[in-house]
């Protein structure tokens, strides 16, 4: 049954009110190919909504959602198909099967038109894919949450959809879990030939299963591509958060060194200056940096003779283990968060109090946009 | 026991008239959107506040010859619809609405919204997903709404006696052969009716919580997101 794969396009705008007369405002354009899309971003960046939009629970009142050549919705045109007509498979965060049915009547329940023999042999073949046969006599209540999943996803998938969406289905479950679930979805899909929308905050899954990912905020895409260039370049402060940024830092420009593709930056509150990528931004301006605490190395001399450009005078304010992490806040002109090993710890003897210097790299400086 | 076998025979009939009524009822105020839907929740509740005398009054005017519905009756069937058993068992839906809807719309509404999707994202339509999801999920609201129809209608005085009068066989339920018999000073009679009425009250009651243990509802229904 291989095919060469269809495409679902997406343009929703949508919006609901929320709270206190505000209002929380979807505006997306994008298309997604065969395989694993992530969809990335922090809660409330409107994923959940997106999916809920493509799937047909929600209608926005301006959409146009294709899936290949079948038209989802046109708000233009006047078209939009049911959930039941849009055969597309949905899973949620929680498996959401249902109690009082056991296994196999969950995994069977999209096949109600198939002749029995056909329904059986299409169940199994994907209980059996999802290593969960041998619970089609359970019910929902008697089967662990891994457990749940794989038979949502067995469910989900029975119908033959023609696109996939996952709304982070491996939440809750412990990481050897989630990549042999990852796996299985893989091998499934590489005869299938899907689209796949795959919706999570976590930055171990997207390295997990990144073929592409868009990145959502408020709403918006705010930048998509393979997952190495949109996590390492995070535009937003709060996608920067997600995708494990710790320091955040605003300084004045100061020097704009175009040939070097440099500028240089005051720290805001002090004097230390910062040697920063170049970036859209004229001299005077403000701009916020993202530094990750795993990119700033710590050391107990003045070092000498490095191509880090960035070298910061400071005292370790305290020092807070976080089992294979310990996590320093150094006092440098600004407050700095910094990780280390254990063996780094005891080595250096790092301890409230202790002078260091802080060795930042031009290129470990993000700039965010505001 | 004429009149125990009566009691008992409108109670089961109104039960199963409330519950067919009730469901789509319920179903329907679950799931609609429309603003004015308190309005008719109103109406449904209305039998909880009012004397059964009035309830009684009112439909023994519709009922009656010169009624709306009495005429209507009359025209059909040539006989009033007042004072006939058929007549008792329309007022006692009336009268025991609430306690069958109440319960089945807050059990419709505790079914987890995210099944009802995922059914509908697998192809089913509402009347499939109302009757393989909700309605088994709803199982112990829909014997709680039962319960209460019933014994509330077994146990009822006032609208009987109103639409119904005291004619035996057909309108002489238990609670108005009670106060028949306290009438006519007859308290050993009485004291039997009573005694029976409470101990049918009390088995269906007992039965039912020792088979199920979430079965009653606070009331009023609790809409809690």
């Amino acid at each position: 049954m291989q095919n060469a794969g269809v495409t679902l396009y997406t343009r929703v705008r949508f919006k609901r009110p929320l709270r206190h007369h505000a209002s929380f405002e979807l505006d997306v354009d994008f298309q997604v190919g065969p395989g694993i899309t992530i969809l990335f971003g922090a809660s409330g960046a409107g994923k959940s909504t997106l999916l809920d939009c493509i799937a047909g629970l929600l209608k926005p009142r301006d959409a146009r959602i294709t899936l290949g050549q079948r038209t989802l919705q046109d708000s233009a045109a006047g078209i939009f198909l049911s959930p039941q007509e849009r055969n597309i498979a949905y899973l949620f965060q929680a498996p959401a099967l249902f109690p009082h049915m056991t296994v196999e009547q969950n995994a069977g329940y999209g096949l109600a038109g198939a002749a029995e023999p056909e329904r059986k042999a299409a169940v199994f073949y994907l209980l059996e894919l999802f290593r969960v046969a041998h619970l089609a006599r359970r019910k929902p209540g008697e089967i662990s949450g891994g457990e749940a999943q794989r038979v949502a996803l067995a469910r989900a998938l029975a119908p033959s959809p023609r696109a996939l969406l996952l709304d982070e289905p491996l939440k809750g479950l412990d990481a050897e879990l989630k990549s042999s679930v990852v796996d299985d979805l893989r091998a499934w899909n590489r005869v299938n030939r899907l689209p796949i929308l795959y919706v999570t905050h976590q930055r171990d899954e997207v390295d997990a299963l990144g073929e592409r990912v868009i990145a959502l905020d408020h709403g918006q895409v705010v930048s998509e591509g393979v997952p190495h260039s949109v996590l390492n370049a995070p535009r937003t402060k709060r996608l920067a958060r997600v995708a494990g940024f710790e320091n955040y830092l605003t300084a004045a420009v100061q020097e704009l060194c175009e040939a070097d593709g440099i500028m240089r930056a005051r720290l805001t509150g002090s004097g230390a200056e910062l040697e920063l990528p170049l970036g859209f931004a004229a001299v005077g301006d403000r701009v916020t940096v993202a530094i990750r605490a795993g990119d700033i190395l710590l050391a107990i001399e003045r070092p000498t003779g490095l191509s880090a450009r960035n070298i910061l005078e400071g005292t370790i304010d305290s020092v807070e283990v976080r089992g294979s992490t310990v996590v320093c806040r150094v006092n440098a002109s600004a407050m700095f968060l910094v990780h280390v090993t254990p063996g780094a710890l005891r080595a250096l003897e790092i301890a409230a109090g202790k002078r260091v210097w802080l060795v930042i790299k031009t290129h470990s400086c993000q700039l965010l946009e505001e | 026991m004429e009149a125990l076998w009566l009691s008992v025979r409108l109670a089961a009939s109104a039960t199963i008239v409330l519950l067919l009524i009730g469901m789509p009822l319920a179903y329907w105020l679950v799931q609609t959107k429309w603003r004015g839907k308190f309005l008719l929740e109103s109406v449904v509740a209305l039998p909880l506040v009012l004397p059964p005398t009035v309830l009684g009054f009112f439909l023994l005017v519709a009922m009656g010859a010169n009624g709306p519905i009495g005429k209507l009756w009359v025209a059909l069937f040539g006989h009033t619809l007042a004072f006939t058993f058929f007549g008792l068992v329309v007022a006692s839906v009336l009268y025991s609405l609430p306690f069958a809807v109440q319960p089945l719309v807050a059990a419709f509404e505790s079914v987890d919204g995210r099944l009802l999707d995922a059914a509908a994202v697998l192809g089913a339509g509402r009347w499939r997903t109302f009757r393989e999801i909700i309605l088994p999920l709803s199982v112990p609201g829909v014997i709680t709404a039962a319960v209460l129809s019933f014994t509330h209608t077994l146990g009822e005085f006032g609208v009987v006696l109103m639409v119904g009068g005291n004619i035996p066989g057909i309108t002489r339920t238990v609670s108005i052969d009670i106060y028949d018999h306290v009438q006519s000073l007859e308290y050993g009679a009485a004291n039997r009716m009573a005694v029976a009425l409470l101990l049918i009250s009390f088995a269906v009651l007992s039965t039912i919580y020792a088979v199920n243990r979430r079965v009653w509802i606070p009331w009023p229904v609790n809409r809690g997101d």
